[in-house]
């Protein structure tokens, strides 16, 4: 079969040849326009007066155009509930916000022009901080929002031992090679195609119909690939698409817009900074008794996605960890910046970073080794009759077919969530052994004992990630299958790729059900004309449902040609195979192809749509109660570091990774994104630092001062292997997801620097470190350790 | 004004304006959309490209390199390194099978440097692969392709006879192939600015949007390529690239060349040349505090008047130097000295960042007694500067403890450093003066250097 098998990325022949066409390369029309922002000076004011006439007269400039002369909706927000002017009407909210719009004969003249603008502001105060928009109390949706289970109150104040803190999570620019792009090619009756670098095309299109007055059905948009989304690129392509249709709509040329490096992290929002507050009741053993969180997101200056990603925030304030009494009180707060937005994890990292600094102090406090403390604090194990189940079986685990005989804990997560299909328990154990998790410990401490300026430190952080877009309607896909009549066969859905491997494994789903070699499936871009109504490529859903939705319109082609196949016979369609380009019936067997083309010639339909909804999710959000997850990833790493405590200067030594893919489609693909994920998730930790100005200017907008890990920075020995165990829930082959999870392995790096500079001291003092864990940073820590020795 | 060279084998004469570069003329002129622009500022290598010339082939970002620099060069692009008969590059086939790419736009840039890498018999990997950026992978599996590449045999077809360039056409710029033509040129033309690799005056253009005229490129100027080194002095021609610095210094001063292994990346080493690095007078170069703490000598020419001084009497104040209108960096030369040197380069990441604080100490002890003391930083003022009270601290004191820390105290006396995006004051000054004391614990032979270190 093709799943199951470490295929290369269907593109990576084209990759590595230049060929592969992102939406700059599509060769364009000579009269193309190319479009360009100018964008808001100041973080907050009234505009008094905007002068556009140097703008207008510059070389090559075509059309200049501001809020005013839109013809639909001024409205890039992907939230119904809040409008989000796509160029500034008379108030600016951050510095980068676009203002007005250029377009002209080329990229450069178009950003040359951008820069002449002559803009008065009154400029009104400035909420820049979280510290800023604390003490104003502004914030969106209302106010804070609340889950809970058990009383906290009474078991914090019964329990034996408390800890309380709080800490600073920065923020994370996605910084995805291909910077945001899109063009517009105006069609016939009005009709416009749009190419966009979108994780949405939906989305592109219902904005874009929206701006421009047209049904959706006026709007084609297509994706072959990103060059990198991350979430990024879930809603912030919006603006692009718009004015790109706008122009070509009201010029009749095609228009392209892309943004340059440094406007692209100027204008786009980026993953939230957060500050969580905590307090932990616990007894001497380390167990945690009660845990209160006050999480404060920074979302910028409109609500983007930044509900759903605080709420995701909240539902893994938990992580791993059994909590009983436990409250989580999220602040979604409104500052002069730009709007954050979708980042891998999506407000899970902030999250779980939030549990793992907890018991990272509590370990600290009853001077056990953090593992243990954690262990201790694990879900209880969900055993399960076959660990290692056959790939691909239909065979379910936990609920209602378990084995016999076992009783699921009564576990739940703070929102009430049964876990039922926890395997870290064993999957800490086989890492522990396989990393060599205590020679090493004990080697650190050696290490530590024996040196005085460089120092050692290690730790293993687990991660569980709740799979499911928590907007239960989100949960669906489409697929379209066609069957050529020379048993080719063309495979679209509604996913996106954007280097995750997402096409190549559904590819192979295609392949596999029909029993033909990878190579007789051509991977389509995605086209709204061709999947409609689709989800964000997001949540790390997109083998999930597209899997499964290719699977469905599959079935309906075997289906169609099995019962043609065995019309008058005694044989049952459902006994018909698809096999090693063959199809069996009875004993008899046919070439795939030639059964094809007879079918063909029969008459029987080829084609079919294929769709899919996520079943057993249901979540209540005002209340915090539901099951908003059909399952959940799960990993753990050990990372070991060292720091010099002269100036904080830090490297990664070695990482071990063991994670659950579940039944893996895809094994070389799958490490690819837990080896990517994870030295993403340890810049976000380390080097990747966001730093805005007093006046709200963000000064890190380009890789010379914005800082994601190069090459060097992986660790040195760098070991990840897969979990050998299919997923519980019924996901496409047994599969799980593993967009998001991985990148939560970064904590380890995290807290292994913690580790470290905790040699530093005597242990009178919790370590207490931020997050970027800067060099800078680190130093002062290691100070602070010196000092209280 | 008027270029020729060889792209992807074929020969190709352009009239385009001076300052436009070879990334946008391959991709809006010769429909090579294979190179990609990731940051136009030549930060993340997506755009890499070989260039050949008598010298060799070098990786080099496109998208800070003018195409007048190019004459008489041979340029490959991605959609040159498969072989005529369209059988992969070693390298590209080594990423393919080794799940290299994922979201593929760093992967033309990442098949360049591996192969430029590869055709130079290079294995330093990481050291090849620091200016090219992937946010998908990790690395990892990039890393497991160069090292399978390393087996493999150079593809014929990447040696290419050179063109005959065409001549520079109209005079749209100048282009000398000597320093002795580039003097009276430049006494005339005093307002002009001078090119040498780009890698600072590239981002004039690309992201400060400048028109530059007029210019003259010193790509030509063979002239002041060479390294001398003498009995008395090591002197480096303005126009020799970090590259070539880093090799020729590391006999004699190993720290500064580890020290160069880290500025930038290789890209821009091949492409950046000693004399821009202290002609721009950024204080934040990482060659002149090294220079300086070697006690080197800055030769300046105008017309044909040469005068020389110390370095650090070169830079007057931020951005202001003491060079007169018409003048140009020749060379400069450092004496010869037995090897005290040591660079301390504090930067966010280690490879191809801007250093927050390098400190570049040169301390002589003879007899337990400090005979010598050139301590020199970047980042800590608003030029390379000195650190005199410390030098005076130190000079004729015990080699002690107790003298490196009555020395640190003199910091504060000799910096007052700011606070921006890379670090803040007190983190400069307190990381300063741990840099001293580092370099007194590396005398003593104690591991400080967490790159040196294993799991």
């Amino acid at each position: 079969m093709s799943v199951y098998s470490s295929t290369p990325h269907d593109t990576a022949p084209l990759h590595v040849a230049g060929s592969a066409r992102y939406v700059d390369d599509v060769p364009l029309p000579a009269n193309t326009l190319h479009l360009a922002f100018g964008l808001s000076t100041i973080a907050h004011g009234t505009i008094t007066a905007l002068d556009l006439d140097a703008v207008r007269a510059a070389p090559g400039v075509v059309k200049v155009m501001t809020w005013q002369d839109l013809p639909g909706h001024n409205d890039v927000s992907p939230t119904p509930t809040f409008r989000e002017p796509m160029l500034a009407e008379d108030e600016v909210f951050y510095i980068g916000q676009p203002i007005f719009l250029v377009a002209a004969t080329s990229h450069l003249a178009a950003r040359k022009a951008a820069r002449l603008a002559q803009i008065s502001y009154s400029e009104k105060p400035a909420l820049l901080t979280l510290d800023d928009a604390i003490a104003a109390e502004d914030c969106f949706e209302g106010g804070a929002r609340i889950y809970q289970k058990g009383d906290v109150d009474t078991a914090l104040s019964k329990a034996p031992r408390t800890v309380e803190g709080s800490f600073e999570i920065g923020g994370q620019e996605h910084f995805y090679l291909e910077g945001m792009a899109a063009l517009a090619e105006p069609q016939e009756g009005g009709d416009v195609i749009v190419r966009s670098s979108t994780q949405h095309p939906t989305e592109i299109q219902h904005k874009v119909a929206e701006a421009l007055h047209k049904p959706m059905n006026a709007v084609r948009v297509e994706v072959r690939r990103m060059g990198g989304g991350f979430g990024g690129k879930e809603s912030q392509g919006n603006a692009l698409a718009i004015s790109c249709a706008l122009i070509a709509d009201m010029t009749g040329r095609p228009a392209k817009m892309r943004y340059d490096r440094d406007d692209d992290m100027i204008i786009t929002g980026k993953r939230h900074d957060f500050r969580i507050a905590y307090k932990a009741g616990f007894d001497d053993t380390g167990k945690i008794l009660a845990v209160e969180f006050t999480q404060w997101a920074r979302c910028g200056w409109s609500p983007d996605l930044s509900a759903p990603v605080a709420d995701r925030a909240m539902l893994h304030a938990d992580n791993a960890y059994l909590l009983t009494d436990v409250r989580i009180t999220s602040h979604r707060m409104r500052t002069n910046t730009q709007s954050n937005t979708a980042f891998r994890g999506f407000g899970g990292p902030q999250g779980m970073i939030g549990i793992e600094r907890v018991l990272d102090h509590v370990a600290h406090a009853v001077g056990g080794v953090p593992l243990n403390i954690r262990r201790l604090n694990y879900y209880a194990p969900v055993p399960s009759s076959a660990q290692n189940p056959n790939p691909g079986s239909s065979q379910k685990f936990g609920g209602d077919h378990s084995p016999e005989g076992w009783v699921a804990p009564a576990q739940t997560t703070p929102y009430h969530m049964p876990v039922k299909d926890f395997i870290l328990h064993e999957l800490t154990d086989q890492l522990v052994n396989s990393a060599d998790y205590t020679a090493r410990r004990k080697a650190v401490d050696d290490w530590n004992a024996a040196n005085t300026v460089l120092k050692k430190g290690i730790a293993l952080t687990p991660v569980k990630f709740g799979i499911s877009f928590t907007l239960t309607h989100l949960n669906q896909a489409g697929a379209l299958v066609h069957v050529y009549q020379d048993g080719s066969i063309g495979m679209n859905h509604g996913g996106t790729e954007m280097g995750q491997g997402l096409f190549q494994k559904v590819a192979q789903v295609t392949a596999s059900r029909f029993g033909v070699p990878l190579d007789r499936i051509k991977i389509t871009a995605t086209d709204t004309a061709k999947v409609p109504n689709t989800s964000a490529t997001a949540a790390s859903s997109g083998t999930d449902l597209n899997g499964m939705a290719v699977r469905d319109a599959c079935e309906k082609i075997k289906t169609r040609l099995a019962v043609w196949l065995t019309e008058g016979t005694r044989i049952a369609a459902a006994d018909v195979r698809f096999e090693h380009g063959q199809v069996h019936v009875g004993d008899q067997t046919h070439s795939f192809d030639e059964v094809v083309l007879k079918a063909y010639q029969s008459r029987i339909s080829l084609s079919a749509t294929g769709f899919y909804k996520t079943p057993d999710v249901e979540w209540d959000r005002d209340a915090g109660t539901g099951t908003p997850f059909f399952y959940f990833a799960y990993g753990a790493a050990v990372t070991e570091v060292v720091i010099d405590t002269l100036t904080g200067e830090n490297r990664i030594l070695r990482t071990d990774i063991l994670h659950d893919a579940g039944a893996s489609l895809n094994p070389a693909l799958d490490v690819g994104q837990i080896e990517g994920g994870y030295v993403q998730g340890a810049g976000w930790l380390t080097t990747e630092e966001l730093v805005w100005d007093a006046k709200g200017a963000l000064k890190t907008h380009a890789p010379s001062t914005y800082k994601i890990p190069a090459c060097s920075d992986r660790p040195d020995i760098f070991n990840v292997s897969l979990w050998d165990g299919a997923n519980r829930a019924d996901t496409i082959y047994k599969s799980k997801a593993v967009g998001e999870p991985p990148f939560m392995l970064g904590i380890s790096a995290f807290m292994a620097l913690s580790d470290a500079i905790a040699a530093c001291g005597d242990g009178s003092r919790y370590v207490a470190l931020d997050a970027p864990a800067t060099a800078e940073r680190i130093l002062w820590a290691v100070r602070r350790q010196q000092a209280a020795t | 004004m008027r270029t020729t060279f060889l792209l992807n084998g074929e020969t190709v004469t352009t009239d385009e304006a001076p300052c436009v570069t070879l990334l946008d003329h391959l991709r809006t002129k010769a429909g090579l959309t294979g190179t990609k622009e990731g940051c136009n500022e030549g930060d993340c290598g997506a755009c890499t490209v070989m260039v050949q010339d008598e010298t060799g082939a070098r990786a080099l970002n496109a998208c800070i390199l003018f195409l007048p620099q190019l004459d008489g060069k041979s340029v490959t692009t991605v959609e040159g390194l498969a072989a005529p008969d369209g059988t992969p590059h070693p390298a590209q086939t080594a990423l393919v099978e080794h799940h290299g790419s994922q979201c593929g736009f760093c992967t033309p840039g990442f098949a360049m440097s591996m192969a430029t890498a590869h055709l130079n018999g290079a294995a330093d990997h990481d050291d090849q692969l620091a200016g090219n950026l992937c946010r998908c992978t990790g690395y990892a599996p990039i890393i497991r392709a160069a090292d399978a590449l390393s087996a493999a045999p150079v593809p014929a077809h990447l040696s290419q006879p050179l063109p005959q360039t065409a001549g520079t056409g109209e005079d749209a710029a100048f282009r000398p192939t000597s320093a002795d033509q580039l003097a009276p040129w430049y006494q005339a033309n005093p307002d002009a600015t001078l090119i040498a690799g780009a890698t600072d005056v590239g981002l004039w253009v690309t992201k400060h949007l400048m028109d530059l005229s007029p210019v003259a490129f010193l790509t030509g100027c063979d002239d002041l390529k060479s390294v001398s080194v003498s009995d008395d002095e090591i002197r480096f021609g303005a126009m020799v690239s970090l590259t070539d610095v880093r090799e020729a210094i590391a006999p004699y001063h190993p720290d500064m060349a580890e020290m160069i292994r880290r500025y930038g990346s290789t890209q821009v080493r091949n492409a950046a040349t000693i004399g821009g690095n202290i002609a721009n007078g950024s204080p934040i170069g990482d060659g002149p505090p090294a220079l300086i703490a070697l006690g080197a000598t800055l030769h300046l020419r105008l017309g044909d008047t040469r005068r020389q001084l110390p370095l650090e009497d070169y830079f007057l104040e931020y951005r202001k130097q003491d060079r007169q209108p018409g003048e140009f960096v020749e060379a400069v030369s450092i004496p010869r000295q037995a090897d005290r040197l040591k660079c301390y380069k504090l930067s966010k990441r280690f490879d191809q960042d801007i250093s927050a604080v390098c400190g570049c100490l040169n301390v002589t002890v003879a007899d337990g007694i400090v005979t010598g003391a050139r301590i020199a930083y970047g980042g800590m003022a608003a030029t390379p500067k000195r650190a005199s009270s410390v030098e005076a601290a130190l000079l004729g004191a015990p080699w002690t403890q107790d003298s490196i820390t009555a020395a640190m105290a003199q910091f504060p006396a000799d910096f007052t450093p700011m606070s921006d995006m890379r670090a803040s004051a007190d983190y400069r000054l307190v990381s300063a003066q741990n840099m001293l004391q580092r370099y007194f614990y590396e005398d003593q032979g104690l591991p400080t250097r967490v790159l040196g270190v294993q799991a």
